[in-house]
């Protein structure tokens, strides 16, 4: 009974949990519940996987209505996923969550923080698991309409600027997104994934479908911080409170990029998306100008957040890389990143919150000799770092591996000498930051800092040991990531 | 047992890596891990040359990271050499590191020796790789944690010097050596290495001149010019490190890598028949002959230094374009004796930092008299980077002459003997100096700019107030390691046996 | 003639252009925050006309099944725009509440001034 109704309880349970949180308005309350929901999510999830894994897609018909009509729940390898990354990203910044939350929130705030969390927490899963197209638009605007609120609890008054800065522009691509899914309902009669995949077929010839698949490319664009849509993106994960950043830099975007392989490769087709539109050209000129110029911006960054947060914009940029490349490597390599960049920015950003919990300060020179007054912490920073530089031995070395392969195999072998080229950039804003925290004489507030607490540095330990465990035994993650890419190009392989 | 031994080797160094840190108080107990640490590791790596000379090849079945991606390990002749050569250096090293770092009162010493045990390990994993990847995987691993001890002494000049070690060694492994094992794997299906080259007969001339112009130059250790420069920039580092990264691990990790891409990813006849691979005799030429003229105007001696292994790199990469067995033997011959000669000249620079505070050639005159040993280890050694008997450095300059005769081209062969003139003009004068030259008195304080920025930097006094010997331990280093020059060069057996192997036997 | 007829019959369509585009005019154009909130609900607002519109058919009824009608129309564009609409006022709402903080916070909601005062912002 409950095994059946897997799909319906992922979403539900944070949702009502949000609901409970924001009636009982306690901290000491709103805590363990996220807490306990977050944990729940990751066994859904993985039952869901193993489930997919071994006998398929998974259909489920929400509110007994079945599909076309009523909305279903339909769980392939992909959304799976996705599912388990949300999940075990939520779940493992929820211990970090309270000894940071109460030094950056206000007291009376935090139990909505808490809310916000899991109303965040069931957009995402929503987005993920629904096969409904305008369910899917909702769910975008659940986990949207959260995570601004998220980013305006920050302390620094800019803050309420950057939430401000990305409401509008949120919006604007879910608007966009709304459009796209209309036109598509005026030409196919269908919101179901599915259904709309086949019917498409028909009627892909016409300007509406064209208009519908340019309106969707953007909306989403917008959502996932392709360049030059992400101008929202570095304030707003710079000014949020520290596990708000981890929490959206390591699932929000991912779920955007899922968005977006699901509209090209489903539902579109990847013969219409690639042999009759210059899509790839297009989208191979953007990421590239995100891998350089986004880690060009990062490299003259003076605020350690907002560095990460133009590292984002430029990984992001590899994701969308690989679905330019298109071929299985390459999409292996963007679904594998999806993973291997949460795992590595979250650690990143938790390493940092731990300091911010500490000194207060986020910019450059407030972490000078931070390293030795927080050396767990820091070398935690630094291993991060040196998987965001793609060191073999990390996950981000996976990822380079699989894209740059697959960058060989469809003959661009330029494009591979630019995946390295940019991924160098990152040796230098990274090793700014370590020459900075470790070779600096720490100042008048650094020297009588302690290192951070234990519920801080395990968190963060625990991501730092999977990016470096999930590099070296890759067999999991790659598995499930190439399974995902070939069940998507199975349109042109 | 055998693959037990391999895999004990890769351990033992990182075991001392943890145990060092919680001895830190201990300064004693810490020098006894490292020390014991050293000896272990070098008993378990000689015992395995006896079942490698024989013939085996004992392998440890590493884990697979991604298909086709495996971490895995075999010890084939020419990785045996180089490990060899490493764990008996690091013994010695870490004698000479105990006397310096005291003797000079070093910060962070439980730190140094944490990294200097990880490097080995590093070390350790890059010359029992049995493919690529984890080749790669170990050469990064050596990068990064010899990082913190080229920026030991933490001062701009030291940072400065860091930055440069990093982006040169980080971005040409990352931009060229990476794709080029990517391009590699791709064309030859597999990243194994295996005799006779995984890409013969997989790639056509051109394709094959590009990737292996990818290798040399994404070797950055290997310092093929215009790739050499991180060398004298890590100059500022303690002279332990140098020695480390001149004699022990980091260059010869470059110009290991790059033999064993040349004989087991290319093939040595494969490159000889598609006859792209030509251009690599003049690099290395040029670089030999290039280094050796800016050594020559170097006053610094430890600059001197670092251009002199940029030039003998050169010699071994010189070897390897050579493309015939022969010179090949040289090659690996080179790599062993170069390193005991050139970790004997460092150590003597250390010596005379540590006991004369000089570190300028020119304020040395004389002061052989007051440093017989350091002066004459140093003699000897420079008489084997001339190439001079009964030192090891004749005898692989021999091998690599003889290749490059029995190939017919003259270029090589031009190129040595330039470079042995060059050789001889800027180390005999140092030698003369230290022993023949009178001892001047130095006003106080008249000394220009020192390599050394911490607090302590008494470089600023000159040598001849009442210094004599260095520390017992380096003494001690020095003797051996000088001793070790001649000794290679009276009973090669070892070195030369496993150099044929690679050659000969089918690994 | 043919081509009048077919932009004249998408008159609905090019209504909804129209608001679609002076709504991120708006946006763009104003410094106002809450002028850029009005123009932001005017877009949103013309994307449930562009929904809404084609749902209606000429002499259709509403969609209740009974003998003597055959046309009905179609009654989920109206239901998938009450959602929209709830979300938009869902936005709206949350940005005039941010635009109330940040008047709080900054004194001014022009951006110009704000970015006069406080360069960093």
């Amino acid at each position: 009974m409950i095994l059946d109704n897997l799909p319906a309880l992922q979403v539900v349970i944070p949702l009502v949990g949000a609901t409970i949180c924001a009636l009982i308005d306690r901290r000491r309350v709103a805590w363990p519940i996220a807490l306990a929901i977050s944990l729940v999510g990751i066994v859904i999830s993985v039952a869901l996987l193993a489930q997919v894994l071994a006998g398929g897609p998974i259909s489920y018909a929400m509110g007994g209505w079945a599909p076309p009509y009523g909305i279903e729940y339909r769980v392939d390898v992909v959304n799976a996923y996705i599912l388990v990354l949300v999940s075990v990203i939520g779940a493992v910044i929820m211990p970090y969550a309270p000894r940071s939350v109460a030094a950056e929130l206000a007291e009376n705030k935090q139990a909505w923080f808490y809310t916000m969390y899991l109303l965040n927490l069931t957009g995402l899963l929503g987005m993920a698991i629904t096969g409904d197209a305008f369910n899917a638009f909702v769910f975008l605007e659940i986990s949207s309409l959260s995570s601004y609120v998220m980013i305006a609890l920050g302390r620094d008054r800019r803050a309420l600027l950057a939430a401000y800065q990305y409401l509008i522009l949120g919006t604007i691509g879910a608007t966009f997104y709304v459009i796209g899914v209309g036109l598509l309902y005026a030409m196919t009669g269908t919101l179901n994934f599915v259904d709309m995949a086949e019917r498409i077929v028909d009627v892909e010839s016409s300007r509406s479908v064209l208009a519908a698949l340019a309106f969707l490319t953007v909306g989403i664009s917008l959502k996932l911080a392709l360049f030059p849509l992400h101008v929202w993106l570095p304030n707003a994960y710079a000014y949020a409170p520290s596990v708000a950043t981890v929490f959206l830099a390591s699932t929000a975007t991912k779920v955007a990029v899922y968005l977006f392989l699901r509209f090209f490769f489903s539902i579109f087709g990847a013969r219409f998306v690639y042999a009759d539109l210059p899509l790839t050209e297009i989208l191979l000129v953007l990421s590239v100008a995100a891998m350089f110029i986004a880690s060009i911006i990062a490299i003259f960054q003076d605020d350690v957040k907002r560095m990460l947060a133009y590292s984002s914009v430029a990984q992001i940029g590899y994701m969308t890389l690989g679905i330019g490349i298109a071929n299985l490597n390459g999409l292996t390599g963007t679904i594998v990143h999806l993973f291997n960049h949460a795992v590595t920015k979250g650690a990143l950003f938790m390493a940092v919150g731990a300091v911010v919990m500490r000194v207060g300060r986020h910019d450059l020179e407030g972490l000078a000799g931070i390293g030795r007054r927080m050396p767990v912490t820091m070398a935690g920073f630094v291993i991060a770092g040196l998987s965001l530089i793609g060191v073999p031995g990390t996950v981000g070395f996976v990822s380079k591996w699989y894209l740059a392969a697959g960058a060989f195999e469809s003959g661009a072998w330029l494009l591979s000498f630019l995946i390295m080229a940019s991924s160098f950039l990152a040796v230098v804003y990274v090793g700014r930051v370590v020459e900075i925290a470790w070779f600096r004489e720490p100042t008048q507030a650094v020297a009588s800092v302690e290192e951070a607490p234990l519920s801080l540095i395990i968190p963060t330990w625990v991501l730092v040991a999977a990016s470096v465990v999930f590099g070296l035994d890759a067999a999991f993650t790659a598995g499930v990531a190439e399974r995902a890419a070939e069940a998507l190009l199975a349109g042109i392989l | 047992m055998d693959s037990t031994l391999v895999l004990l080797a890769l351990l033992v160094p990182l075991v001392a890596a943890v145990l060092i840190p919680l001895a830190g108080g201990q300064p004693n107990l810490r020098e006894g891990i490292t020390l014991a640490s050293a000896g272990i590791l070098f008993v378990i790596v000689a015992s395995l040359v006896g079942p490698v000379l024989s013939g085996a090849r004992p392998e440890l079945g590493g884990f697979e990271v991604l298909p086709g991606l495996v971490v895995g390990f075999r010890v084939e002749p020419l990785g045996m050499l180089f490990g060899l050569v490493a764990s008996t250096l690091w013994i010695v090293n870490s004698i000479y590191s105990i006397g310096y770092m005291r003797g000079n009162g070093e910060p962070r010493q439980t730190q140094f020796y944490v990294c200097f045990a990880v490097a080995i390990a590093a070390t350790m994993g890059v010359a029992f790789s049995s493919n690529l990847f984890t080749l790669f995987l170990f050469y990064e691993v050596l990068t990064l944690s010899t990082y913190p001890l080229v920026t030991h002494n933490g001062n701009a000049e030291a940072r400065a010097a860091g930055r440069v070690y990093l982006m040169l060694l980080l971005g040409t492994s990352m931009l060229l050596l990476l794709p080029a094992i990517i391009w590699t794997g791709i064309l030859a299906g597999t990243l194994d290495f295996a005799p006779g080259g995984i890409l013969a007969g997989k790639a056509g001339p051109v394709l094959t001149g590009v990737l292996l112009g990818l290798f040399v130059f994404g070797i950055g250790k290997a310092g093929v010019m215009p790739v050499h420069y991180w060398l004298p920039a890590a100059m500022v580092a303690p002279t332990p490190v140098s020695a480390l990264l001149h004699a022990v691990a980091v260059v010869k990790a470059g110009v290991f890598t790059l033999t064993k891409v040349v004989v087991y990813v290319f093939g040595v006849e494969n490159l000889a028949s598609l006859g792209t691979a030509d251009w690599l005799a003049w690099v290395a030429g040029f670089t030999i002959l290039a280094a050796s003229v800016v050594a020559l105007q170097q006053d610094h001696l430890k600059r001197r230094l670092a251009y002199s292994t940029i030039s003998q790199l050169s010699y071994i990469v010189l070897a390897a374009a050579i493309l015939t067995p022969i010179s090949l033997v040289g090659a690996a011959m080179h790599i062993a004796a170069h390193a005991v000669s050139k970790i004997t000249l460092f150590f003597a620079a250390g010596s005379v930092h540590t006991a004369a505070h000089v570190d300028h050639i020119s304020r040395m005159n004389g002061i052989g008299r007051r440093m017989p040993w350091t002066m004459g280890a140093f003699t000897v050694a420079s008489l084997s980077m001339i190439g001079v008997p009964p030192t090891a450095g004749f005898l692989s300059k021999w091998f690599i002459l003889e290749g490059a005769f029995s190939s017919g081209r003259w270029v090589p062969v031009a190129v040595i003997i330039g470079s042995t003139v060059l050789n001889a003009s800027y180390f005999l004068p140092i030698v003369y100096r230290a022993f023949f030259r009178e001892e001047e008195p130095h006003p106080a304080g008249a000394h220009g700019h020192h390599g050394h920025g911490e607090p302590h930097a008494h470089d600023t006094h000159a040598h001849g107030g009442g210094h004599g010997e260095a520390p017992l331990p380096m003494v001690i280093a020095i003797v051996v390691t000088a001793s070790l020059t001649v000794l290679m060069f009276l009973f090669p057996g070892l070195p030369l046996g496993l150099s044929e192997a690679m050659m000969e036997t089918r690994p | 003639m043919d081509f009048l007829q077919t932009v004249v019959s998408h008159y609905n369509q090019w209504i909804a252009v129209f608001l679609m585009v002076s709504g991120l005019y708006i946006v763009v154009a104003r410094g106002n925050m809450v002028k850029k909130l009005v123009g932001l609900n005017l877009f949103q607002t013309s994307v449930y006309l562009l929904y809404i519109s084609p749902g209606k058919i000429l002499g259709g009824t509403p969609p209740i099944l009974a003998a003597e009608f055959a046309v009905y129309s179609n009654p989920l564009p109206h239901v998938l725009i009450l959602t929209a609409i709830v979300v938009g006022v869902a936005t709206l709402s949350l940005g005039l509440g941010l635009v109330v903080r940040i008047n709080e916070a900054f004194g001014t909601i022009e951006e110009e001034e704000l970015f006069a005062r406080d360069p960093e912002a």
